[in-house]
């Protein structure tokens, strides 16, 4: 079976099949990595570094969500030292933009919260910078809150492989950079969106989020979009179109 | 019933709802145990005017918002052996990091002046000065156990003062404690 490859995850002899990124080999045989940024279906970036993991003979960490897994390799997914890297980025994320979940729409739905509680985050070791953020009310059905934004550019990715509208970039650069609509004009007034709103169910924060709903109201509906994104007939493993 | 030396327990309310402390009330019938163990000496519980000396356990609600509130949390470090951030405002600075984009003056104008039709003016007796930026507490004081939550659960907060009283570091990692 020259498809099929043998890899040992936290000391355990997997299967998986060549060309599955580590994540995906470790999803399919029920290990858990965390992961902001991957969305099943989706192509990969390894933007939000939670799914970070050690690859014996490696001396850095990896990003699993990017990295093929290759016959005959060791991956350790859980350990003291990857625990602590994925803290960092989870604080990180949090002392980038304003998050404040107890007034979020995504509160208690959210992923990054989810993260925080499952990780051990209870602080964040790094000073806040409390940026000044612009909220998009424009659009009739939907809003975009850049105060809530992690950058994971899945909404991005499901606008341009899934619904094919490419409404969706990534504004300026460093600190600075920002999920644009079209050619950073207001939502409400781009002409390539289809009101279809799955960057709205795939956004694992409150950034994305429908409106009418009030803190704690937002529960995302992934179940779907992430069957859409996997059913197509040119879907690769890993991803991508 | 031998009469050991009580704790002394202190709780501050910088910048904050106080859902905290009402949370902290909501421990119900541990409420009763804690009385037999703690003497509670400063905080809007109790009448104290001071933060006082030789404080064991201080729990502190709220974000660090003005000069006041910066003076109360370095009188707390001084004289107390464990300070407890207690819930998102003191955490995360959560809701009152909200006016963090906007500079006081013109915050101040906006509510106290041209948001108002009665007697504008923006007031300045009896009433400290805003800081520039509420900040969580551990920004300007060591913080040595963070509870986050909006508020921390009853539950949270009784683990939390159990362990301290038994002179154990809290573990709150893999539990139902979260932000928000």
């Amino acid at each position: 079976m020259p498809n099929r490859i043998s890899i040992r995850i936290d000391g355990e002899l997997v299967q998986g099949e060549r060309g599955q990124t580590i994540f995906e080999a470790a999803q399919s045989n029920g290990k858990f990595i965390p992961g902001l940024c991957q969305f099943k279906g989706l192509s990969t970036v390894g933007a939000c570094r939670l799914c970070i993991v050690e690859v014996q003979g490696v001396n850095r960490l990896i990003p699993s969500c990017t990295t093929p897994a290759q016959d005959g390799m060791a991956v350790i997914t859980r350990s003291a030292r990857l625990n602590e890297y994925r803290k960092q980025a989870l604080e990180l994320l949090f002392a980038e933009k304003n998050h404040v979940c107890a007034v979020c729409v995504s509160n208690n739905h959210c992923e990054l919260q989810a993260y925080a509680q499952r990780l051990g985050v209870t602080n964040v070791r790094y000073a806040y910078r409390y940026p000044k953020l612009p909220v998009d009310m424009s659009h009739p059905r939907f809003v975009i809150d850049h105060n809530r934004c992690v950058l994971c550019t899945r909404c991005v990715r499901v606008c341009n492989e899934v619904e094919g509208a490419y409404v969706w970039g990534v504004a300026s650069r460093g600190v600075g950079s920002r999920i644009a609509c079209e050619m950073d004009r207001a939502w409400g007034s781009a002409s390539s969106c289809t009101n279809c709103g799955k960057c709205v169910q795939v956004c694992p924060t409150g950034a994305l989020a429908e409106k009418g709903f009030a803190a704690e109201e937002m529960i995302k509906r992934q179940d779907m979009v992430e069957r859409l994104a996997t059913i197509r007939g040119v879907m690769q493993p890993g991803g991508a179109r | 019933m031998k009469n050991v030396a009580k704790a002394r327990l202190a709780t501050a309310w910088l910048d904050g709802c106080s859902g905290c402390h009402m949370s902290l009330l909501d421990i119900d019938e541990l409420l009763l145990t804690l009385a037999g163990k703690v003497t509670i000496v400063f905080g809007p519980l109790v009448d104290a005017q001071h933060f006082p000396e030789g404080v064991d356990v201080a729990l502190v609600e709220g974000a660090v918002s003005s000069q006041d509130d910066l003076k109360l949390a370095q009188a707390i470090r001084e004289r107390s052996k464990v300070v407890v951030a207690l819930g998102d405002c003191a955490v995360t600075s959560n809701v009152p990091s909200m006016r963090n984009t906007i500079a006081p003056s013109r915050l101040l104008e906006r509510v106290y002046v041209s948001g108002v039709d009665l007697h504008p003016g923006v007031p300045e007796e009896g009433v400290p000065k805003l800081l520039r930026a509420a900040t969580p507490l551990h920004e300007v004081i060591k913080v040595d156990v963070h509870v986050p939550g909006c508020p921390p659960s009853a539950a949270a907060i009784a683990h939390v003062v159990t362990e301290l009283l038994a002179g154990r570091k809290p573990e709150l990692a893999g539990t139902a404690v979260k932000f928000g």
